[in-house]
Protein backbone atom coordinates (compact mmCIF):
# COMPACT_ATOMS: atom_id res chain seq x y z
CA UNK A 1 0.00 0.00 0.00
CA UNK A 2 0.70 3.70 -0.36
CA UNK A 3 0.69 6.13 2.25
CA UNK A 4 1.17 10.08 1.32
CA UNK A 5 4.13 11.71 3.94
CA UNK A 6 4.34 15.89 3.35
CA UNK A 7 3.05 15.46 0.52
CA UNK A 8 5.35 12.52 -1.23
CA UNK A 9 3.86 9.22 -1.71
CA UNK A 10 5.81 6.37 0.11
CA UNK A 11 5.34 2.68 -0.34
CA UNK A 12 4.20 0.54 3.01
CA UNK A 13 4.24 -2.87 3.73
CA UNK A 14 0.60 -3.54 5.95
CA UNK A 15 0.63 -3.74 8.73
CA UNK A 16 1.93 -0.79 9.61
CA UNK A 17 2.05 1.67 12.57
CA UNK A 18 2.74 5.22 12.46
CA UNK A 19 6.01 4.58 14.62
CA UNK A 20 6.90 2.14 12.61
CA UNK A 21 6.78 4.45 9.07
CA UNK A 22 8.28 6.95 11.11
CA UNK A 23 11.63 4.54 12.42
CA UNK A 24 12.11 3.66 8.58
CA UNK A 25 11.95 6.93 7.93
CA UNK A 26 14.39 8.54 9.97
CA UNK A 27 12.35 10.09 12.63
CA UNK A 28 13.52 7.62 15.12
CA UNK A 29 14.11 9.64 18.64
CA UNK A 30 13.11 12.95 17.07
CA UNK A 31 10.72 15.22 18.32
CA UNK A 32 7.91 14.86 15.97
CA UNK A 33 4.12 16.15 15.86
CA UNK A 34 1.99 13.54 13.52
CA UNK A 35 -1.16 14.01 11.93
CA UNK A 36 -3.17 11.78 9.88
CA UNK A 37 -5.73 13.19 7.26
CA UNK A 38 -6.21 16.29 9.45
CA UNK A 39 -6.12 14.87 13.07
CA UNK A 40 -3.06 15.06 15.40
CA UNK A 41 -2.22 11.31 16.59
CA UNK A 42 -0.48 11.78 20.54
CA UNK A 43 3.19 10.70 20.80
CA UNK A 44 1.43 7.47 23.00
CA UNK A 45 -0.30 6.33 19.95
CA UNK A 46 2.11 5.82 17.58
CA UNK A 47 2.72 2.31 17.96
CA UNK A 48 -0.62 1.38 18.26
CA UNK A 49 -2.05 3.68 15.57
CA UNK A 50 -2.56 1.49 12.34
CA UNK A 51 -2.37 3.11 9.02
CA UNK A 52 -4.32 2.51 5.74
CA UNK A 53 -3.85 2.74 2.21
CA UNK A 54 -4.17 6.42 1.09
CA UNK A 55 -3.40 7.44 4.55
CA UNK A 56 -2.42 11.30 4.20
CA UNK A 57 0.87 11.92 6.97
CA UNK A 58 2.04 15.35 7.86
CA UNK A 59 5.35 14.58 10.15
CA UNK A 60 6.87 17.99 11.72
CA UNK A 61 9.59 18.14 13.46
CA UNK A 62 9.94 20.41 16.08
CA UNK A 63 12.81 22.87 16.28
CA UNK A 64 14.06 24.99 18.94
CA UNK A 65 16.75 27.11 17.84
CA UNK A 66 15.56 31.12 18.29
CA UNK B 1 -2.90 58.54 28.91
CA UNK B 2 -1.95 59.59 25.21
CA UNK B 3 -2.38 57.07 22.89
CA UNK B 4 -1.72 58.92 19.48
CA UNK B 5 1.29 57.21 18.24
CA UNK B 6 -1.04 54.26 18.16
CA UNK B 7 -3.20 55.81 15.37
CA UNK B 8 -2.79 53.63 12.61
CA UNK B 9 -2.83 50.33 15.38
CA UNK B 10 -6.19 51.55 16.85
CA UNK B 11 -7.75 52.11 13.28
CA UNK B 12 -7.56 48.12 13.10
CA UNK B 13 -11.88 47.76 14.38
CA UNK B 14 -10.28 44.65 16.57
CA UNK B 15 -7.98 46.46 18.16
CA UNK B 16 -9.80 49.92 18.69
CA UNK B 17 -9.00 52.40 21.15
CA UNK B 18 -10.06 49.81 24.26
CA UNK B 19 -7.69 47.47 23.03
CA UNK B 20 -5.01 49.67 22.70
CA UNK B 21 -5.12 51.07 26.20
CA UNK B 22 -5.24 47.28 27.21
CA UNK B 23 -2.08 46.60 25.86
CA UNK B 24 -1.03 49.95 27.61
CA UNK B 25 -1.82 48.52 30.82
CA UNK B 26 -0.06 44.97 30.14
CA UNK B 27 2.97 43.41 30.93
CA UNK B 28 5.15 41.01 28.81
CA UNK B 29 7.75 39.11 29.32
CA UNK B 30 10.13 38.46 26.58
CA UNK B 31 12.06 35.46 27.52
CA UNK B 32 15.54 35.44 25.85
CA UNK B 33 16.31 38.43 23.48
CA UNK B 34 18.66 37.27 20.79
CA UNK B 35 16.72 36.67 17.31
CA UNK B 36 13.22 36.03 18.47
CA UNK B 37 13.40 38.01 21.15
CA UNK B 38 14.81 41.42 19.28
CA UNK B 39 11.62 40.96 17.25
CA UNK B 40 9.15 40.27 19.72
CA UNK B 41 10.83 42.92 21.89
CA UNK B 42 10.97 45.90 19.18
CA UNK B 43 7.33 44.81 17.71
CA UNK B 44 5.65 44.62 21.15
CA UNK B 45 7.31 48.10 23.06
CA UNK B 46 6.52 50.05 19.21
CA UNK B 47 3.20 48.73 19.29
CA UNK B 48 2.53 50.01 23.08
CA UNK B 49 2.74 46.97 25.69
CA UNK B 50 3.08 49.17 28.76
CA UNK B 51 5.65 47.00 30.65
CA UNK B 52 8.16 45.01 28.77
CA UNK B 53 10.79 42.70 30.91
CA UNK B 54 13.42 41.41 29.21
CA UNK B 55 15.54 38.42 30.39
CA UNK B 56 18.55 37.18 28.98
CA UNK B 57 21.60 34.99 29.54
CA UNK B 58 24.37 36.05 26.79
CA UNK B 59 26.11 39.01 25.68
CA UNK B 60 26.69 40.02 22.18
CA UNK B 61 28.71 39.15 19.20
CA UNK B 62 29.02 40.00 15.63
CA UNK B 63 27.41 37.05 14.40
CA UNK B 64 24.44 38.06 16.45
CA UNK B 65 23.63 41.52 13.65
CA UNK B 66 22.89 39.27 10.90
CA UNK B 67 19.37 38.39 12.64
CA UNK B 68 19.01 39.86 15.82
CA UNK B 69 17.81 43.17 14.70
CA UNK B 70 17.57 45.21 17.32
CA UNK B 71 21.52 45.60 17.88
CA UNK B 72 24.36 47.25 16.71
CA UNK B 73 28.37 47.15 16.29
CA UNK B 74 28.45 49.53 18.92
CA UNK B 75 26.62 46.95 21.45
CA UNK B 76 29.27 44.26 19.97
CA UNK B 77 31.97 46.20 20.53
CA UNK B 78 30.98 47.42 24.21
CA UNK B 79 30.60 43.74 24.68
CA UNK B 80 26.77 44.55 26.20
CA UNK B 81 24.31 41.78 27.81
CA UNK B 82 21.72 41.47 25.41
CA UNK B 83 19.09 42.44 27.65
CA UNK B 84 21.00 45.69 28.84
CA UNK B 85 21.58 47.12 24.69
CA UNK B 86 17.70 45.98 24.17
CA UNK B 87 16.80 47.80 26.66
CA UNK B 88 18.44 50.78 26.05
CA UNK B 89 17.61 50.47 22.26
CA UNK B 90 14.12 50.33 23.30
CA UNK B 91 13.71 53.33 25.44
CA UNK B 92 15.01 55.64 22.37
CA UNK B 93 12.11 53.56 20.45
CA UNK B 94 9.47 53.97 22.77
CA UNK B 95 9.79 56.07 25.84
CA UNK B 96 6.19 56.28 27.21
CA UNK B 97 6.32 52.81 28.01
CA UNK B 98 8.87 50.38 30.82
CA UNK B 99 11.09 48.52 30.25
CA UNK B 100 13.18 46.12 32.66
CA UNK B 101 16.32 44.29 31.41
CA UNK B 102 17.50 41.19 33.54
CA UNK B 103 20.51 39.59 32.59
CA UNK B 104 20.21 36.26 34.21
CA UNK B 105 19.62 32.42 32.93
CA UNK B 106 16.00 31.87 33.38
CA UNK B 107 16.09 29.07 35.58
CA UNK B 108 13.73 27.14 38.03
CA UNK B 109 14.97 29.34 41.06
CA UNK B 110 13.82 32.45 39.16
CA UNK B 111 10.92 31.81 36.61
CA UNK B 112 8.33 32.38 39.56
CA UNK B 113 9.79 35.55 39.75
CA UNK B 114 10.63 36.84 36.41
CA UNK B 115 6.55 36.19 35.72
CA UNK B 116 5.52 37.65 38.66
CA UNK B 117 2.96 40.39 37.84
CA UNK B 118 3.18 39.29 33.70
CA UNK B 119 0.11 38.66 31.88
CA UNK B 120 1.90 37.67 28.65
CA UNK B 121 4.91 35.18 28.16
CA UNK B 122 6.50 35.20 24.66
CA UNK B 123 9.43 32.52 23.60
CA UNK B 124 12.52 34.07 22.34
CA UNK B 125 14.32 30.97 23.65
CA UNK B 126 16.99 28.59 21.59
CA UNK B 127 16.43 25.39 23.42
CA UNK B 128 13.18 23.07 24.63
CA UNK B 129 14.86 22.70 28.18
CA UNK B 130 13.81 26.21 29.18
CA UNK B 131 10.87 26.11 26.83
CA UNK B 132 9.55 22.95 29.34
CA UNK B 133 10.26 25.41 32.26
CA UNK B 134 8.70 28.41 30.93
CA UNK B 135 5.15 25.65 29.74
CA UNK B 136 4.81 24.58 33.57
CA UNK B 137 5.33 28.29 34.93
CA UNK B 138 2.63 29.22 32.38
CA UNK B 139 0.20 26.15 33.46
CA UNK B 140 1.05 27.04 37.09
CA UNK B 141 0.39 30.32 37.11
CA UNK B 142 -2.14 30.95 34.20
CA UNK B 143 -0.58 33.25 32.69
CA UNK B 144 -0.32 31.72 28.28
CA UNK B 145 2.61 31.67 26.66
CA UNK B 146 3.71 32.07 22.86
CA UNK B 147 6.77 29.35 22.03
CA UNK B 148 8.36 29.78 18.62
CA UNK B 149 11.29 28.03 16.95
CA UNK B 150 13.48 28.19 13.95
CA UNK B 151 15.69 26.47 12.03
CA UNK B 152 17.21 26.52 8.54
CA UNK B 153 14.52 28.15 6.77
CA UNK B 154 11.60 26.57 8.82
CA UNK B 155 9.98 27.63 11.72
CA UNK B 156 7.30 27.00 14.59
CA UNK B 157 4.66 28.34 16.67
CA UNK B 158 1.73 27.71 18.91
CA UNK B 159 0.10 29.90 21.71
CA UNK B 160 -0.30 28.04 24.72
CA UNK B 161 -3.65 28.90 26.94
CA UNK B 162 -3.63 27.63 30.30
CA UNK B 163 -6.46 25.49 30.92
CA UNK B 164 -7.98 25.60 27.34
CA UNK B 165 -5.68 24.86 24.88
CA UNK B 166 -2.70 22.00 24.30
CA UNK B 167 0.39 22.60 26.23
CA UNK B 168 4.42 21.68 24.67
CA UNK B 169 3.86 18.71 26.84
CA UNK B 170 0.86 17.56 25.58
CA UNK B 171 2.61 18.34 21.91
CA UNK B 172 6.15 16.40 22.82
CA UNK B 173 5.13 14.02 25.16
CA UNK B 174 8.66 12.50 25.20
CA UNK B 175 9.89 16.02 26.84
CA UNK B 176 12.91 17.99 25.30
CA UNK B 177 15.21 15.94 22.87
CA UNK B 178 18.20 14.63 24.34
CA UNK B 179 21.19 17.51 23.33
CA UNK B 180 22.68 16.32 19.95
CA UNK B 181 19.88 14.29 18.15
CA UNK B 182 18.16 17.44 16.95
CA UNK B 183 19.80 20.18 14.54
CA UNK B 184 20.60 23.51 15.93
CA UNK B 185 21.78 26.85 14.33
CA UNK B 186 25.31 25.97 14.58
CA UNK B 187 24.69 22.43 12.35
CA UNK B 188 21.60 23.55 10.21
CA UNK B 189 22.05 27.62 10.06
CA UNK B 190 19.34 29.80 10.24
CA UNK B 191 18.03 32.50 7.99
CA UNK B 192 16.58 35.66 9.33
CA UNK B 193 13.94 35.78 7.51
CA UNK B 194 12.33 33.11 9.00
CA UNK B 195 13.08 34.27 12.52
CA UNK B 196 11.14 37.79 11.50
CA UNK B 197 8.24 35.27 10.15
CA UNK B 198 7.56 33.63 13.54
CA UNK B 199 8.10 36.27 15.86
CA UNK B 200 5.43 38.46 14.33
CA UNK B 201 2.97 35.70 14.19
CA UNK B 202 4.05 35.05 17.77
CA UNK B 203 3.63 38.96 18.65
CA UNK B 204 0.32 38.82 16.97
CA UNK B 205 -0.83 36.27 19.23
CA UNK B 206 0.89 38.14 22.29
CA UNK B 207 -1.08 41.17 20.95
CA UNK B 208 -4.73 39.06 20.89
CA UNK B 209 -3.88 38.21 24.52
CA UNK B 210 -2.87 41.37 25.96
CA UNK B 211 -5.93 43.31 23.96
CA UNK B 212 -8.73 40.90 25.08
CA UNK B 213 -9.16 39.18 21.79
CA UNK B 214 -8.79 35.70 23.28
CA UNK B 215 -11.31 34.14 20.15
CA UNK B 216 -8.89 35.24 17.83
CA UNK B 217 -6.20 33.17 19.39
CA UNK B 218 -4.56 30.15 17.14
CA UNK B 219 -5.49 26.66 18.51
CA UNK B 220 -2.76 25.24 15.84
CA UNK B 221 1.02 24.67 15.59
CA UNK B 222 1.84 26.61 12.31
CA UNK B 223 4.43 25.63 10.95
CA UNK B 224 6.75 27.24 8.22
CA UNK B 225 8.85 26.21 5.62
CA UNK B 226 9.98 29.53 3.55
CA UNK B 227 12.41 27.86 1.33
CA UNK B 228 10.74 24.89 0.06
CA UNK B 229 7.46 27.21 0.37
CA UNK B 230 5.40 25.33 2.59
CA UNK B 231 2.53 26.25 5.25
CA UNK B 232 1.42 24.24 7.38
CA UNK B 233 -1.24 24.20 10.15
CA UNK B 234 -1.92 21.07 12.73
CA UNK B 235 -4.91 21.46 15.08
CA UNK B 236 -3.96 20.98 17.95
CA UNK B 237 -7.48 20.43 20.25
CA UNK B 238 -7.45 16.76 20.26
CA UNK B 239 -4.29 16.66 22.01
CA UNK B 240 -5.78 17.75 24.78
CA UNK B 241 -9.13 15.92 24.87
CA UNK B 242 -8.77 12.78 26.91
CA UNK B 243 -5.01 13.36 27.78
CA UNK B 244 -3.39 13.01 30.66
CA UNK B 245 -0.59 15.71 29.74
CA UNK B 246 1.65 15.66 33.53
CA UNK B 247 1.65 19.47 33.04
CA UNK B 248 -1.64 21.02 31.93
CA UNK B 249 -3.34 17.90 33.41
CA UNK B 250 -1.92 16.24 36.57
CA UNK B 251 -0.18 19.76 37.61
CA UNK B 252 3.39 17.57 38.10
CA UNK B 253 5.74 20.68 36.88
CA UNK B 254 8.43 18.23 36.53
CA UNK B 255 10.91 21.10 35.08
CA UNK B 256 9.61 24.16 37.98
CA UNK B 257 10.13 21.61 40.86
CA UNK B 258 13.76 21.05 39.46
CA UNK B 259 13.28 17.09 39.40
CA UNK B 260 14.04 18.19 35.43
CA UNK B 261 16.73 19.96 33.92
CA UNK B 262 20.47 20.71 33.65
CA UNK B 263 22.80 23.22 34.91
CA UNK B 264 25.02 22.85 32.42
CA UNK B 265 23.97 24.12 28.45
CA UNK B 266 25.29 24.02 25.07
CA UNK B 267 24.35 27.49 23.57
CA UNK B 268 22.41 27.47 19.97
CA UNK B 269 24.85 28.03 17.39
CA UNK B 270 27.72 29.49 19.65
CA UNK B 271 30.68 26.67 19.90
CA UNK B 272 30.03 27.95 23.72
CA UNK B 273 29.14 26.22 27.12
CA UNK B 274 27.36 27.88 29.69
CA UNK B 275 27.39 27.30 33.39
CA UNK B 276 25.82 28.14 35.71
CA UNK B 277 27.25 28.05 40.06
CA UNK B 278 24.32 29.99 42.18
CA UNK B 279 27.00 29.52 45.09
CA UNK B 280 28.80 32.33 43.19
CA UNK B 281 26.55 34.76 42.85
CA UNK B 282 27.26 37.87 44.32
CA UNK B 283 31.23 37.36 42.70
CA UNK B 284 33.16 41.03 42.60
CA UNK B 285 34.11 41.12 38.99
CA UNK B 286 37.08 44.04 40.11
CA UNK B 287 38.15 42.05 42.44
CA UNK B 288 38.16 38.95 39.46
CA UNK B 289 39.76 41.42 37.26
CA UNK B 290 43.01 42.04 39.79
CA UNK B 291 43.59 38.19 40.26
CA UNK B 292 43.19 37.25 36.70
CA UNK B 293 45.30 39.98 34.74
CA UNK B 294 48.78 38.18 35.19
CA UNK B 295 46.75 34.79 33.77
CA UNK B 296 45.26 36.28 30.38
CA UNK B 297 43.42 39.01 28.27
CA UNK B 298 40.84 40.20 30.36
CA UNK B 299 38.24 43.13 29.71
CA UNK B 300 35.51 43.91 31.93
CA UNK B 301 32.23 46.31 32.29
CA UNK B 302 29.43 46.63 34.53
CA UNK B 303 27.65 43.79 33.20
CA UNK B 304 30.41 40.73 32.77
CA UNK B 305 34.09 40.09 32.58
CA UNK B 306 36.19 37.97 29.71
CA UNK B 307 38.78 35.80 29.98
CA UNK B 308 40.76 35.06 27.03
CA UNK B 309 43.08 32.25 28.04
CA UNK B 310 44.50 29.03 26.48
CA UNK B 311 41.94 28.24 23.52
CA UNK B 312 38.71 29.45 24.50
CA UNK B 313 37.04 32.68 25.71
CA UNK B 314 35.45 32.79 29.32
CA UNK B 315 33.03 35.43 30.73
CA UNK B 316 31.63 35.43 33.52
CA UNK B 317 28.66 37.16 35.34
CA UNK B 318 27.92 37.89 38.50
CA UNK B 319 25.05 36.45 39.09
CA UNK B 320 27.20 33.19 39.45
CA UNK B 321 27.26 32.34 35.68
CA UNK B 322 30.15 31.59 33.36
CA UNK B 323 30.11 31.18 29.30
CA UNK B 324 32.99 29.37 27.98
CA UNK B 325 33.14 30.19 24.55
CA UNK B 326 35.52 27.79 21.95
CA UNK B 327 33.90 24.32 23.07
CA UNK B 328 30.84 22.32 23.32
CA UNK B 329 32.94 19.62 26.14
CA UNK B 330 31.19 20.37 28.66
CA UNK B 331 33.80 18.55 31.34
CA UNK B 332 36.21 20.54 29.50
CA UNK B 333 34.44 23.83 30.38
CA UNK B 334 34.52 22.95 33.45
CA UNK B 335 37.89 22.16 34.48
CA UNK B 336 39.06 25.59 32.56
CA UNK B 337 36.30 27.50 34.98
CA UNK B 338 37.49 25.72 37.77
CA UNK B 339 41.02 26.49 37.10
CA UNK B 340 40.93 29.75 36.34
CA UNK B 341 37.96 30.85 38.28
CA UNK B 342 37.27 28.11 41.14
CA UNK B 343 35.09 25.65 42.77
Amino acid sequence: MHVSVNGEMVPVDPPQTVLQLLDSLGFSGKPVAVEVNLKIVPFDRHSEYELSDGDELEVVTLVGGG
Amino acid sequence: MNLDRYIRQMRFQPLGEEGQANLSNSRVLVCGCGALGSILANTLARAGIGYIRIVDRDFLELNNLQRQVLYTEQDVADGLPKAIAAKRHLEKINSSIQIEAVVADVSASNILELVDGIDCIVDGTDNFETRFLLNDASIKTGIPWVYGGCIGAEGQTMTVLPDDTACLHCLMQAGPPPAGTTPTCDSAGILSMIINVIASIQACEAIKILSGNLDAVSRKLQVFDIWENRIRQIDLSALREGSSCPACRQHEFAWLNGNRGSQAAVLCGRNAVQLSFPDHSGISLTELEEKLQSIGQVSRNSFLLKLSVEDVALTVFPDGRAIVQGTEDESKARSIYAKYIGN
